[in-house]
């Protein structure tokens, strides 16, 4: 891969997490355990598609300078295989029940956070640029999802046991926020992407305090799924990607 | 006690270039933070302000409509309380 290749790879790895995220989000409109919660859950999700959409344009972009030619927006989100995604498992989990939800945003957001604050200092100008402008908003997502995990954990009886299984079952998969391969650790070295391996440490404090706080307790199991970044993923995307996806292939290039 | 029902909150919302806060609506909530939160998500999507107030609705105590005769009428017929009402003398230009 020469370095234009990794920068795209790694647009897409961003990308991708985004719109998946989104796109799950997306199956709670109407369906939110009441009204106000439905509308802040899904303008979560949109905050996170219009993410995705500057991480795909500028993919876009620099898909050109090593393949003459770049794909659209709609293309790389509607148009790509299972295989060719880059998102992290955590974000293609179901969404069960609204526990399940927050404890998998919570544990994203958390990440996101503080990888959005490290890509702000990117010497490449616009990823520092598109990180700037969403690290306003995931500010917002991060406290709303600590928000819920702390009331649900330190809530009734029932939603601490629920809480506390969403925490466990979706550990497994928190692993993967901080795994770095060849490709990131050429750009963290160039200064361009960012050392998730740096983000374990305060990520693992932000979330044990969170946790602390909702009197739920830290899981210790390993946490060694992965995969996501090379196009391995866990059997839901499928099924997702077919809902997203099965209009623009029924009727490509279809416009409203 | 266990509630079945989020408590109801009056949300108030000053826009940029407002000096008031004014009364937009309502939503239930668990709590006052998150009653914040849900009025941003609620309230603020098109920029709508920069300060939000929440207040339980059952701390708010308002007049009744049947009272309004006795509370309202009569403010409407005292017209020395204006302070248009007073003629200025020529000579007093900046009272």
């Amino acid at each position: 891969m020469n370095a234009d290749e990794r920068v795209f790879d790694y647009l897409l790895r961003l990308a991708d997490s985004d719109l998946v995220l989104a796109q799950r989000l997306g199956e709670w409109v109407g369906h939110g355990p009441v009204l106000e919660e439905d509308i802040a859950l899904t303008n979560v999700g949109l905050d996170l598609l219009g993410q995705a959409r500057l991480w795909f344009a500028y993919a876009a972009e620099v898909e050109t300078r090593f393949a003459g030619s770049g794909r659209s927006e709609d293309a790389l989100a509607f148009l790509r295989d299972g295989a060719e995604f880059r998102n992290l498992l955590l974000v293609e989990q179901p969404n069960g029940s609204y526990a399940d939800t927050m404890a998998r945003q919570f544990y994203f957001d958390v990440w996101h956070r503080l990888l959005l604050g490290a890509l702000t200092r990117s010497r490449d100008e616009r990823i520092a640029e598109i990180a700037a402008k969403a690290a306003k908003e995931v500010a917002y997502h991060a406290e709303r999802s600590a928000d819920w995990v702390i009331r649900l954990g330190d809530g009734t009886e029932e939603s601490h046991a629920r809480m506390q299984a969403a925490i466990d079952d979706l550990w497994m998969y928190t692993g993967e926020l901080f795994e770095v391969d060849d490709t990131e650790r050429a750009l963290a070295g160039e200064g361009i992407g960012c050392d998730a391996g740096l983000l374990d440490q305060p990520w693992r404090e932000s979330v044990a305090g969170v946790l602390a706080e909702a009197t739920l307790v830290l899981p210790t199991s390993p946490a060694t799924q992965r995969g996501g970044k090379r196009g391995i993923h866990t059997e839901h995307l499928g099924h997702l990607l077919t809902s997203m996806q099965w209009l623009q292939r029924a009727y490509p290039g279809a416009q409203w | 006690m266990t509630m079945k029902e989020w408590p109801l909150w009056e949300i108030f919302i000053r826009s940029q270039h407002g000096l008031a806060h004014k009364h937009v609506g309502s939503l239930h909530a668990p709590d006052a933070e998150m009653a914040i939160k849900n009025a941003r998500d609620v309230y603020t999507r098109r920029n709508e302000g920069v300060s939000i107030w929440v207040v339980r609705s059952s701390d708010i105590t308002a007049t009744a409509p049947g009272e309004k005769t006795p509370l309202f009428e009569p403010a409407n017929s005292k017209v020395y309380r204006h302070p248009t009402f007073f003629p200025m003398p020529d000579g007093v230009k900046h009272l």
